[in-house]
């Protein structure tokens, strides 16, 4: 099956959505390093894998798509015999879709920037807006209300097994832990165990 | 067969792509208007629908869902055998691409035009004033999201593939509100993406949406 490459940066939060669920699936592939920052990115000839110009890029033969929660989603149908199960059946797939809108709308545009202010803007010399952070933490305490809640109801944020919706959180939440923001994890307890559980699963180490 | 509810106004966006979807699967629904002015979407009953407050929210028998490009999604496959197509006939790789686009939408296409479609028509509505720098740089960032639309549509009918799918639907609500603004040039301006733009908002589906807003 080495008909599968991902393009993209090891560091980068959402090449690691892909290889996550690459890992889950025990798919082999082959990782293409793509040198952000020399902005191979920007240039032919990857930005002809991903027009925006953006990690990852996903190639499966002849096949090639970008968009990380495109090309997770892929995975876990193509490959749906394999591995560990990422998705559910009937009306259940209608829970996580809406799983993953919710945490591609409502939490990774926050973590994101909270990942970016503390951990990658220290890394190319630029200081920390402590006033983005508060603002951000403000929001993100607000969802994890909302993962809380549903925690309390329901194993995982989808189902009572291990889906995509959990996966696709892992990346930002990895890079949180190394920061203060890791309290608004810890102070609530059902998101708190949801993490360790989640982070300690051999695809999540594997990105590491 | 009014099993399905709609919670959300016709003026908002998101529950314009859901009410899209219901017109073009030709499925009976009810609006339930939910009063924004008072802040009833911030609260109960409506959080225990949405728990992030926010419009719209489907009810559809015990189904329970939000977030509008999850509730299309399931309209568009549990009714897949009515009305209209939503997603490209074909194999896993169809679908799978299909998801591009769709994912396209909402990480780069929506980000921009939401907040354009803000500043240029929802702030007047609401006594705010635009903000011209804010216009200018949404502008930007949304024309070069254009320019990539403008060649995906030279080899592709529709976006993400022949035939007129989600991946389209899901743009109408901003598209609609753009088009009657300054910025309706970005998308003149393209030739391809003017095309598609009149293709897809003559759809009889999306005069009944705008027909609500009309009531």
């Amino acid at each position: 099956m080495a008909g599968i490459k991902v393009f993209g940066h090891p560091a980068s939060t959402a090449t690691r959505r892909v290889l996550i669920a690459l890992h889950e699936k025990n798919v082999d592939f082959e990782f293409v390093h793509v040198e952000l920052k020399d902005g191979e990115h920007k240039k032919e000839p990857y930005i002809l894998r991903n027009p925006f110009g953006k990690v990852p890029a996903f190639e499966d033969g002849d096949f090639k798509i970008f968009e990380s929660r495109a090309i997770t989603q892929y995975i876990a149908h193509e490959f749906s015999d394999k591995g560990n199960n990422l998705l559910s059946a009937g009306k259940g797939m209608a829970i996580i879709a809406m799983g993953i809108e919710i945490e591609s709308h409502e939490f990774d545009p926050v973590g994101s920037k909270l990942v970016w202010e503390q951990v990658l803007k220290p890394l190319y010399g630029m200081t920390t807006d402590k006033t983005v952070v508060e603002e951000e933490e403000a929001k993100l305490a607000k969802v994890l209300d909302v993962y809380e809640h549903r925690l309390g109801e329901s194993k995982y944020l989808a189902a009572d097994h291990f889906t995509l919706v959990d996966l696709h959180t892992i990346p930002v939440i990895q890079y949180l832990l190394g920061t203060p923001t890791k309290k608004l994890f810890d102070e609530r307890p059902h998101v708190s165990a949801w993490v360790a559980d989640i982070t300690s699963r051999p695809s999540a180490q594997k990105v590491l | 067969m009014a099993t399905i509810k709609v919670h959300g106004v016709p003026m908002s966006t998101a529950t314009m792509r859901v009410l899209a979807a219901l017109y073009e699967k030709d499925l009976q629904f009810e609006l339930i208007p939910v009063d924004m002015r008072a802040g009833a979407h911030k609260q109960e009953p409506h959080l225990s629908l949405n728990p992030f407050g926010q419009i719209p929210a489907l009810e559809d028998g015990d189904l329970s869902l939000f977030e509008s490009r999850a509730i299309t999604q399931y309209i568009a496959e549990e009714y897949s055998e009515k009305g209209e197509k939503l997603l490209c006939p074909g194999c896993k790789k169809v679908k799978a691409t299909t998801n591009v686009w769709i994912q396209v939408e909402g990480q780069q296409f929506d980000p921009n035009a939401s907040k354009l479609a803000f500043e240029r028509v929802f702030k007047g509505m609401f006594g705010m004033t635009t903000d011209p720098a804010a216009v200018q740089e949404l502008e930007g960032k949304l024309q070069k999201v254009l320019d990539i639309y403008e060649a995906r549509l030279s080899k592709s009918d529709f976006l993400a593939c022949d035939c007129f799918t989600l991946a389209d639907l899901h743009h109408l609500p901003a598209i609609h509100y753009l088009m009657g603004t300054d910025s309706k040039v970005l998308f003149d301006s393209r030739p391809k993406v003017s095309e598609w733009v009149k293709k897809i908002t003559a759809r009889p589906a999306w005069a009944k949406v705008i027909d609500l807003q009309k009531q």
